[in-house]
């Protein structure tokens, strides 16, 4: 059984920072505290949208150290799933939502003696509440920040004003590329880089620092996966002794929670390895879509991340 | 209602010993009548009141002199609390942890005003009173991690995260089990733990890890492990083996009660805030057989445990010299009537 400690919040203010980014504010309903937390930490937040409970991580962008309030940004991207778009369209200053602890799969390595930041667009969101926490504890850091058009880049002056010379910024229309090769290559020794963007603007980040020599250990990257959707199926749950079907749009954590099964989960997209489920029976193929098996476990079909991955097939046994 | 401490010793006279009340609240670690290892982790979460488990940090009758061992260890061997550079960060955040768990559960005894960055800390059974600013190490007459860990019971290690490993790469280590901090600091978890016989064949550190790696703030765990120390000495460091091993060798028939200790380890586990460390602590409580078996549910079970341990962990464990020694003097505590479950007293 796990305990929930989950925040009660109240959304105090909400602002459009960007075309199609809203950052949104949160303080506690009773005026307490909340967590300090680690520059990259992200949370989950809870929406209630009718009968329908979707659960979203997002980036914590404000000061790690107060905690007066936490801040998020969130693109609204038209998905069929709708959790950006509940955020823009229904939630409103005075919304009250739960979000849970901070949870860090993104943290500095502070064994950096330079820190190399690379952000694509909204994924500029770990790197607010990272740089903060790298200035007030003297740690040197730069951030290269990418994004199609002035318009779409949230956070630009304010950044610029912050850390001044530190923050470069490209942009696609004025047909400015990140010079990534000459950037790898001349780096201080003991530089850590981290990558987060478009999953493949990650991949190409990742490419090139291997192809430079760069040790996997200084290399750090954040993908949060929306579960993909796909055809429905049949879940059946062999400790609950529950069957239920996961539906198009659903993944199968959502599917179990809103059976009333309690599944443990931390990132809810495929990173973490939090909700790695044992399959018993399988008819059909497994979708694996997590960054978190090895190619091995994958291919043993005996696990599964039930967050994100989906069976092409006609059901399966999970040891739930 | 405050504690009251005692005067005592765990070196030389070794006059250490358990009021009744600290016997009744023992941290027993055995369930059931044997032992073997297991994942046995649970959340941190308060237990019954007077009970080691009600604070998240227990502070005992022992407090003030069990601070005095360690002044003393630290001065002969300032080796025993290492930190490296890029620990500094948890340092901060295990003051925070420490001093505002002490204070609120003890509000007698501790107390901590906090104005933005600027401390204080009053620590009255120690005659302290310090002004600080949190994050600057110039104004605490120690690092961070020293400086509250020389006034809280326990050691404790503080644990980098990094490429889905833990690093212990910070500590204060002076009550140990006979493991060396010099030795073992900035070593990965499964290093540290390679001496521990059969676990790894179980699987054990495996779990363990990846349930360590995803533990959450605001969600500490805890666990329990013991072994056997002769003569109330905290500090049996593999640092001093020369003045403690040949103890091993001391134990008679007649000195089992007062020799032999059963020494558990109550280890809690909680995700910092500002660092993503996990500090580890080990709070180690003792108790002599003859104060152990004034419960006679722990008599009739220690016996029955010690009689079947595995003769791999007896030897991990250093009580393969005096096992049978200390099973003969328990043998009369054992009436062979069945004992209930679970660790508490009948």
């Amino acid at each position: 059984m796990t305990v929930s400690t989950d925040i009660p919040v109240r959304v105090t203010d909400i602002e459009t920072v960007a075309e199609g980014v809203k950052r949104f504010r949160f303080a506690t309903r009773d005026g307490s505290k909340l967590p300090e937390f680690s520059g990259g930490a992200h949370t989950v937040v809870t929406m209630r949208d009718g009968d329908t409970v979707r659960r979203n991580p997002y980036s914590l962008m404000s000061s790690p150290f107060d905690g007066s309030h936490y801040e998020i940004s969130v693109l609204r991207t038209v998905d069929s799933r709708g959790g950006s778009v509940f955020m823009h369209d229904k939630v409103k200053v005075g919304s009250e939502m739960m979000i849970s602890q901070p949870v860090n799969l993104f943290p500095i390595d502070r064994r950096g003696r330079k820190h190399l930041l690379i952000a694509g667009g909204i994924g500029i969101t770990p790197f607010m509440s990272m740089m903060n926490q790298l200035d007030r504890e003297e740690m040197p850091f730069e951030l290269y920040y990418c994004n199609r058009s002035p318009a779409r880049g949230a956070y630009i002056d304010r950044l610029s004003g912050l850390y001044g010379h530190r923050i470069h910024t490209f942009f696609d229309d004025k047909r400015e590329a990140l010079p990534l090769a000459r950037l790898l290559a001349g780096q201080p020794l003991g530089t850590h880089l981290y990558v987060c963007g478009p999953s493949g603007m990650i991949d190409w980040v990742l490419a090139s620092a291997r192809e430079a020599g760069w040790p996997d250990e200084n290399v750090h990257s954040e993908r949060f996966l929306a579960p993909p959707s796909g055809k429905p199926f049949k879940v059946d749950l062999a400790k609950s002794n529950k069957s239920i079907v996961v539906g198009q749009y659903q993944s199968v954590l959502e599917a179990v929670e809103a059976a009333g099964v309690d599944a443990p989960y931390l990132c809810r997209g495929g990173a973490c390895g939090q909700c790695e489920t044992s399959v018993i029976a399988c008819d059909g193929a497994i979708h694996h879509n997590d960054h978190y098996l090895t190619d091995e476990e994958k291919r043993s079909g005996k696990k599964m991340m039930i967050c994100v991955s989906r069976i092409d097939g006609a059901g399966v046994v999970l040891d739930l | 209602m405050g504690l009251i401490f005692k005067d005592e010793t765990f070196r030389d006279d070794f006059t250490f010993s358990n009021s009744p009340e600290a016997i009744r609240r023992f941290p027993f670690p055995f369930h059931e009548d044997k032992y073997m290892y297991t994942v046995n982790i649970e959340p941190h979460v308060p237990g019954p009141k007077g009970s080691v488990y009600e604070f998240p940090i227990d502070i005992d009758e022992h407090y003030v002199s069990d601070m005095r061992d360690r002044a003393l260890v630290l001065a002969e061997d300032p080796l025993r609390c290492q930190s490296l550079p890029h620990m500094l960060t948890a340092e901060w955040d295990l003051v925070e942890l420490l001093m505002t768990s002490m204070a609120r559960d003890y509000p007698e005894h501790f107390s901590l005003t906090r104005d933005g960055d600027n401390w204080h800390w009053i620590n009255r059974p120690l005659g302290i009173d310090q002004k600080f600013i949190f994050g600057d190490v110039s104004t605490l007459p120690y690092r961070p991690m020293e400086y509250i860990t020389r006034q809280c019971q326990g050691d404790f290690c503080l644990l980098d995260q990094r490429d889905g490993d833990l690093w212990m790469d910070s500590g204060i280590v002076s009550s140990q089990a006979d493991w060396s901090l010099d030795f073992d600091v900035g070593m990965s978890f499964k290093e540290w733990h390679a001496p521990v016989p059969l676990a790894h064949e179980a699987g054990v550190f495996d779990r363990a890890l990846k349930f360590l790696l995803m533990l959450q703030q605001g969600r500490p765990v805890r666990r329990l492990n013991w072994t056997m120390t002769i003569n109330s000495r905290l500090d049996t460091s593999p640092e001093n083996y020369h003045k403690w091993g040949t103890d091993r060798t001391t134990v008679t028939p007649e000195n089992v009660g007062d020799k032999v200790h059963l020494r558990v380890e109550l280890q809690g586990l909680w995700r910092l805030p500002r660092s993503n460390a996990i500090v580890f602590s080990i709070r180690a409580y003792l108790i002599k057989m003859k104060e152990l078996v004034t419960v006679p549910k722990w008599g009739r079970r220690l016996h029955r445990v010690l009689k079947t341990l595995p003769p791999q962990i007896a030897d991990y464990k250093g009580l393969s010299r005096y096992r049978q020694t200390t099973i003969d003097w328990l043998a009369k505590y054992d009436d062979g009537l069945p004992t209930s479950p679970g660790c508490w007293p009948e």
